[in-house]
């Protein structure tokens, strides 16, 4: 069955801090190429299809890893780091990642949650997404999904706020994303002969790092910008 | 960014930790200068931290800083994603993330002052983030707003009436507004100012000094 900290985890009500990050959706509207429905469509999917294969593959080796004792999670931060180019981007993450760790510590008390705290206390946001969901009681598969839906959530909802679109039409949209979200998740938690908590085979220096160019751009435009409504 | 080794969070019941006053209303009635104006008249007494939040980018916490009423290092700025509500009741995380760090760096702090995004009359803080909240209006929005009540105005520990150097011009009967704010608050106390002509706010900074002594008291540092 799906875990119902799943639900909690990947709800846009998270007192966690998300709504104030629009993950470049801000800055990419200011420059006039996202504009309307089509045109979110393609940021969004460009986006999971980008920043959301890291950010998930990190959320499932997180969870996986919150199993074991010291799981070195000063590594798994650097690995994050690699593969985040832009240090805007970087410091969203890891403001992101201090808020959930926050909320999580008080919602899911767990001794992992408190030893990640002690090793990084501002870690970046999908690696306190995927111990959050280990204390939650959440699969990796599961902490995967919910990275991978948090990189398009955000920025969708940023540009129903900044461009009036017609939220139902915005979450059509995010609805027919649906196997690519899957795709998504599956790629960084294959289902496998290893038992559910175990870690996948291979190390975390194999984890996908994928990169994109633009988004790295319109963050660091963004924490440059005169006027802006959203932290990232 | 990087790593904060110095890692304490304070007991949700608020044992240990300064007294937080949120400072809601909407825009305009003047709660940057009512903020300007407490670390003008209590920064001498007592240890400060201010979280500004606002609609676009940094201008209260640029005002606040220029003003030079508070060291601007003590001032720190949250950025509420078009939803100025939000972050002082939904989704309190940024600006509990922005009060410890001014308890990190400069704690221990007798008071941190939360101002709140302009924003409407609904608008609350949760009592997860602020254990006091004053709302402020101003005579300039009409006579009739403590009539329409809300929450800001019938639930705030204090209800402040700005501006009242307006009241001729704009044709606001503060005798009306202050029934109204009576009979929708009770108890609840009601202040008149004009912060123009009165830059000390003297009666505001008063009862904002009482509630950090009732503070100090009831939630001192737990022996350990």
């Amino acid at each position: 069955m799906l875990s119902p900290g799943l639900l909690l985890l990947a709800d846009s009500r998270l007192p966690a801090g998300g709504h104030a990050h629009s993950g470049g959706a801000e800055r990419v509207i200011a420059a006039g190429a996202v504009h309307d429905v089509p045109s979110l469509e393609r940021f969004l999917r460009g986006r999971l299809h980008t920043a959301g294969v890291p950010a998930a593959a990190l959320a499932a080796a997180a969870r996986a890893a919150a199993v074991d004792e010291s799981p070195g999670w000063e590594l798994l931060d650097e690995e994050a780091d690699a593969r985040t180019a832009s240090p805007a981007q970087r410091a969203a993450s890891r403001t992101q990642g201090r808020l959930l760790l926050r909320v999580a510590r008080r919602v899911w008390p767990a001794e992992a949650l408190e030893e990640l705290a002690r090793r990084t206390p501002s870690p970046h946001h999908p690696v306190a997404l995927g111990v959050a969901a280990y204390a939650a009681g959440a699969t990796a598969g599961e902490a995967a999904l919910a990275a991978a839906y948090h990189a398009v959530s955000g920025p969708a909802t940023a540009a129903v706020r900044l461009l009036g679109l017609d939220p139902v039409a915005v979450h059509a949209l995010l609805a027919a994303l649906g196997p690519d979200l899957a795709a998504v998740a599956e790629r960084a938690h294959p289902p496998g002969p290893h038992p559910p908590g175990s870690r996948p085979p291979g190390s975390w220096a194999e984890l996908p790092a994928c990169s994109a160019p633009a988004l790295d751009l319109l963050a660091e435009q963004h924490a440059r910008a005169e006027v802006r409504l959203f932290v990232s | 960014m990087g790593a904060r080794h110095d890692d304490h969070h304070h007991a949700p019941d608020g044992h240990g930790r300064a007294l937080r006053l949120g400072v809601g209303g909407p825009v305009g009635s003047g709660k940057t200068a009512l903020v300007a104006a407490l670390c003008r008249t209590l920064g001498p007494d007592l240890s400060l931290g201010v979280v500004t939040n606002d609609i676009y980018t940094t201008e209260d916490a640029d005002f606040l800083r220029r003003a030079g009423v508070l060291d601007p290092e003590r001032i720190l700025a949250v950025e509420t994603g078009c939803c100025p509500h939000t972050a002082i009741r939904d989704d309190i995380a940024a600006n509990l993330d922005a009060v410890e760090t001014l308890e990190d760096r400069f704690g221990p702090l007798d008071l941190v002052i939360v101002e709140s995004g302009g924003d409407n009359l609904t608008a609350t803080f949760s009592r997860g983030l602020a254990d006091r909240q004053i709302f402020v209006l101003d005579v300039s929005g009409g006579d009739k707003v403590p009539r329409k009540g809300g929450p800001g105005v019938t639930t705030a520990d204090l209800l402040v009436i700005n501006k009242t150097d307006l009241a001729p011009m704009v044709g606001a009967d503060l005798g009306v507004m202050d029934r109204d704010a009576a009979a929708v608050r009770g108890e609840r106390p009601v202040l008149f100012t004009s912060i123009r002509e009165q830059p000390s706010a003297g009666a505001v900074a008063s009862w904002v000094s009482d509630q950090v002594t009732a503070w100090s008291h009831t939630h001192a540092t737990p022996a350990s």
